[in-house]
């Protein structure tokens, strides 16, 4: 009688995991070439419209809701590389309603990683730098020819806004795939809140009826993500009357928001009902 | 047509068995064939209740969100493209409720006629007693009738109720308005029919369909609208196909289109349609000589 | 501890909803799995079969932490399966038969480097298990081979290594011989009982071919609705079972029920007639004695399948 393995090593982290995958795929991907290549642009591309309309809107005004086309650029730029970097991420996330419903997901399941890791890291394609580099040349751009009193403090500000932007989205994605665990094809709302969020974000506060601006605020914080960190950096008065002191809690919201999402997902895989027989 | 041969595989065409329609065909109900094929079409799409339910209220959100924009934009620059204010905020919720409908995200039939493509299953649909792109045309308006119904509805009634909008109250308007959707999705129909026969030529064409689609998403004003777009770039917009599946319609509807403008602009679609309505059946026959070349 | 895989009066239930009207829905309990209990020793090979929507795959699915248990006590390896499930995963294979795990667009061999690192096999173990999967699985023209391109038969062989790499204690097969060819069948119950000889791995196997569980498995679990029908030797299901064959006959006309001892009809469709009769005898007299009465122009034997022995097990309703 042959001995078991006598150590059982630990399983792989959530990073090595989503590393693993993520290459699996890529390589898949590299299959096919010339798709990949096109695709690779078209993502850029069609990433890249929100800005060429708000390109287009500044050719026929000099202001938009009180503000200039740098200063609505900043907010594009921070919006999208932190959509970008949570989409770069964990962008295919929505998919898990069809892996539910096709059964697949049971074959993630049984090995031995964590399950969240690899359903991120589901169907991963390097397309999807497309519109992270967007984001970023934008908000390169914006900050060379904003007018801004630069502080320290403002200077440490944008990489904690945008590093606090990308958790928060990315506990968005997660609560929706949680979401998937009950209602597999109603992934499209979850766009509504992650695509949707991210091109509300794009422009200023004063662009929107109060009442959107108190739901992305007290709702769902969407707007620490960049509008209260970014209108500190600019200078500007928040639509809401609410302390300045706020500028700088996105990693506290970032937190809670990224607790009550691994919350929502443990829930949701528990209550899972695999399909078929 | 192409009435070549009577052994008739099994298609999966638009989710019906092709037995049945076979058998009208040859019974010289073609009419009645494509409207059977164009119900399937219909039906296949109603099973997703709940996926719809989802698009709408995405739709909605998002038509929210760009209706603000609008108005910040309208008030720096109060008829800007010849719109007031009312008639951006119209021209919003009509370009959220028709974006299925014309289907300006891709996927759809083109998808699966590429998947037929590629495994080599279409040398059984140029077998069926019933043309091609009649075939998948029929489908597509079926599929369109269920998106004009319900991803389209309630977009628009909920604009209608929560901004001020700029919409007709007479009822030839709205008929000239359907009959300007109908003709928006023949031409967005011809144009991926034409992408999708490119996978004949080419072997993987998921790149050059997602192309296609974005300059379809810039083209069509779904963005912006096309009068918004400054000089040459509007006059070109303007003058390409994807105009018809959007701009047009809009404007029929909010009577911007009248008398004879009304029929030039019916004449534009309409144009459009016939020419690539044409050229892909063109490119069908030479698809067709390719695989009866190869042997199917 | 001797029992690998230990259950306890394990219930799962779930709650789905039932549409009654154009509108009204109404939720419903079904009890998938109502209250199953036993034990499986160490390198014990057996039988999980039952109808389908019997509650087969749902108790694999807890024994392997994918769904949760709605009561009772559960363990593999000591581990609770839902609780503990990455760390189970290291201690169990799984094959799904309709499911690959294999990776689709690329090359076999990339599929165990994968698994290779995931499970964190040593490296000579991991060298040594795959040489040992080419070897008796057949597997050396086929690593390079992107999985897509692979026959079904050769993907289930191939899943079937993927699930094997790191020396899992429990192997779980669903289906594993569905829709398989004869000689890939005849190939994957030689591995396994080679395995299940060598390196003692516990095999828990869920399937509708009874020639499965004749080959392979001493024991024999049935279930249905969710309970727990019969736990014992397969040759004691016959007799439970009180197993009946069919003889199928082609008269050259409609004629009346055939008459002959030792068996009865128990269908007829114009000159076709079923015939059943005890499992045990032999169909050689019965043939010969409708031969010589009817005028008799074809005829078949069909071997009892698994879920009409199960269907006879409890209820005296006829085959057909």
């Amino acid at each position: 009688m042959a001995e078991t393995v006598t150590e059982r090593r630990p399983a792989p982290g959530v990073w090595a995991t989503y590393r693993m995958i993520a290459g699996m795929w890529i390589r898949s991907t590299l299959a096919y070439r010339a798709s990949f290549v096109m695709m690779l642009v078209g993502n850029f591309l069609v990433t890249a419209f929100d800005f060429v309309v708000i390109a287009l809107m500044f050719s026929q005004v000099r202001s938009l809701g009180g503000y200039s086309f740098a200063e609505v650029a900043f907010l594009y730029g921070t919006s999208t590389t932190a959509f970008g970097l949570a989409n770069a991420v964990l962008g295919s996330i929505d998919k898990l309603g069809a892996r539910i419903r096709d059964g697949t997901l049971d074959t993630l399941l049984v090995r031995p990683a964590p399950v969240l890791a690899q359903v991120a890291a589901d169907r991963f394609g390097l397309q999807r730098l497309g519109r992270l580099l967007q984001g970023v040349l934008v908000l390169a751009g914006s900050l060379l020819s904003l007018h801004v009193h630069w502080t320290v403090l403002k200077v440490l500000l944008v990489p904690v806004m945008l590093l606090s932007g990308t958790a928060i989205f990315c506990a968005v994605f997660v609560a929706g795939a949680a979401f998937q665990f009950w209602a597999q094809d109603a992934a499209e709302v979850q766009s509504a809140f992650t695509y949707g969020g991210q091109t509300l974000l794009q422009y200023p506060p004063t662009v929107f009826a109060k009442d959107m601006v108190r739901g992305v605020t007290f709702v769902l914080p969407l707007a620490f993500v960049n509008w209260l960190p970014a209108l500190y950096v600019l200078g500007r008065p928040y639509p809401l009357a609410l302390p300045a002191w706020l500028a700088f809690t996105p990693p506290l919201v970032a937190a809670a928001c990224l607790t009550l999402a691994g919350q929502a997902w443990r829930v949701g895989i528990r209550s899972y009902r695999s399909t078929g027989s | 047509m192409p009435h070549r041969g009577n052994s008739v595989a099994k298609g999966r065409g638009a989710g019906l068995g092709s037995r049945a329609l076979v058998s009208m065909a040859v019974g010289g109900a073609v009419v009645r064939l494509y409207g059977v094929v164009a119900a399937g079409g219909f039906r296949r799409y109603t099973t997703y209740r709940v996926a719809t339910a989802a698009g709408v209220f995405t739709n909605t959100v998002f038509g929210v969100i760009v209706a603000y924009t609008y108005i910040a934009l309208w008030d720096q620059r109060p008829n800007l493209g010849g719109y007031d204010q009312s008639q951006a905020l119209t021209y919003v919720w009509i370009s959220q409720a028709m974006l299925m409908t014309v289907n300006l995200f891709g996927g759809g039939f083109a998808d699966e006629l590429v998947e037929r493509i590629r495994t080599g299953d279409i040398a059984i649909d140029l077998y069926r007693p019933a043309d091609l792109q009649l075939w998948w045309l029929s489908a597509d308006l079926g599929r369109a009738l269920f998106h004009f119904l319900g991803r389209g509805v309630v977009p628009l009634t909920f604009g209608a109720l929560f901004f001020d909008l700029a919409l007709p109250t007479d009822p030839l308007t709205w008929l000239a308005f359907l009959l300007a959707v109908l003709l928006g999705v023949v031409v967005s129909f011809a144009l991926r029919f034409l992408v999708a026969l490119s996978a004949f030529w080419l072997l993987d064409g998921a790149g050059v369909a997602s192309l296609v689609s974005i300059a379809g998403l810039f083209f069509s004003g779904m963005l912006l609208p096309l009068n918004a777009f400054p000089g040459l770039l509007g006059e070109v917009a303007r003058a390409l196909p994807w105009s018809s599946l959007l701009q047009i319609p809009a404007d029929v509807l909010m009577g911007r289109h009248r008398g004879w403008g009304l029929l030039g602009a019916f004449g534009f679609q309409l144009g459009w349609a016939a020419a690539l309505l044409g050229v892909g059946r063109l490119l069908q026959s030479a698809a067709v000589r390719r695989v009866v070349v190869q042997g199917g | 501890m001797s029992d690998l895989i230990e259950l306890d009066g394990v219930e799962k239930v779930f709650e789905v909803r039932r549409k009654t009207g154009r509108l009204r829905r109404e939720k419903r309990e079904v009890r998938a799995v109502d209250g199953i209990s036993f034990r499986v020793p160490r390198g014990e090979m057996v039988g999980y079969i039952g109808p389908n929507g019997a509650g087969k795959s749902t108790t694999i699915k807890m024994l392997t932490g994918i769904l949760t248990p709605s009561a009772g006590r559960l363990r593999v390896a000591g581990l609770d399966p839902s609780r503990e499930r990455t760390k189970l995963a290291q201690r169990i294979g799984v094959v799904f038969g309709q499911r690959t795990t294999l990776w689709w667009d690329l090359p076999l061999y990339d599929s165990y480097k994968l698994a290779h690192r995931m499970y964190r096999i040593p490296d000579a173990r991991f060298r040594e298990n795959l040489d040992r999967c080419v070897e008796l699985l057949d597997l050396a023209s086929l690593l390079d081979v992107p999985v897509r391109q692979l026959s079904l038969g050769q993907r289930m062989r191939g899943d079937i290594a993927a699930a094997l790499l790191h020396d899992p204690d429990v192997l779980y097969l669903d289906e594993p011989t569905i829709g398989l060819d004869v000689i890939s069948k005849a190939k994957v119950r030689q591995f396994l009982r080679d395995l299940n000889a060598e390196r003692a791995t516990t095999i828990l196997l869920t399937t509708h071919d009874l020639t499965d569980i004749e080959q392979l498995c001493k024991r024999v679990m049935v279930i249905d609705h969710g309970r727990l029908m019969y736990d014992g030797a397969l040759a004691g299901l016959h007799e439970a079972g009180e197993s009946e064959r069919t003889l199928v006959v082609d008269l050259e006309r409609e004629l009346p029920p055939v008459q002959a001892e030792g068996a009865r009809v128990v269908k007829v469709e114009g000159p076709r007639q079923w015939l059943a009769f005890p499992a045990s005898a032999s169909a050689a007299p019965l043939v010969a004695h409708i031969a010589q009465a009817y005028p008799l122009v074809d005829l078949s034997v069909r071997e009892p399948d698994i879920e009409a022995v199960i269907a006879r097990m409890y209820d005296g309703r006829p085959l057909y």
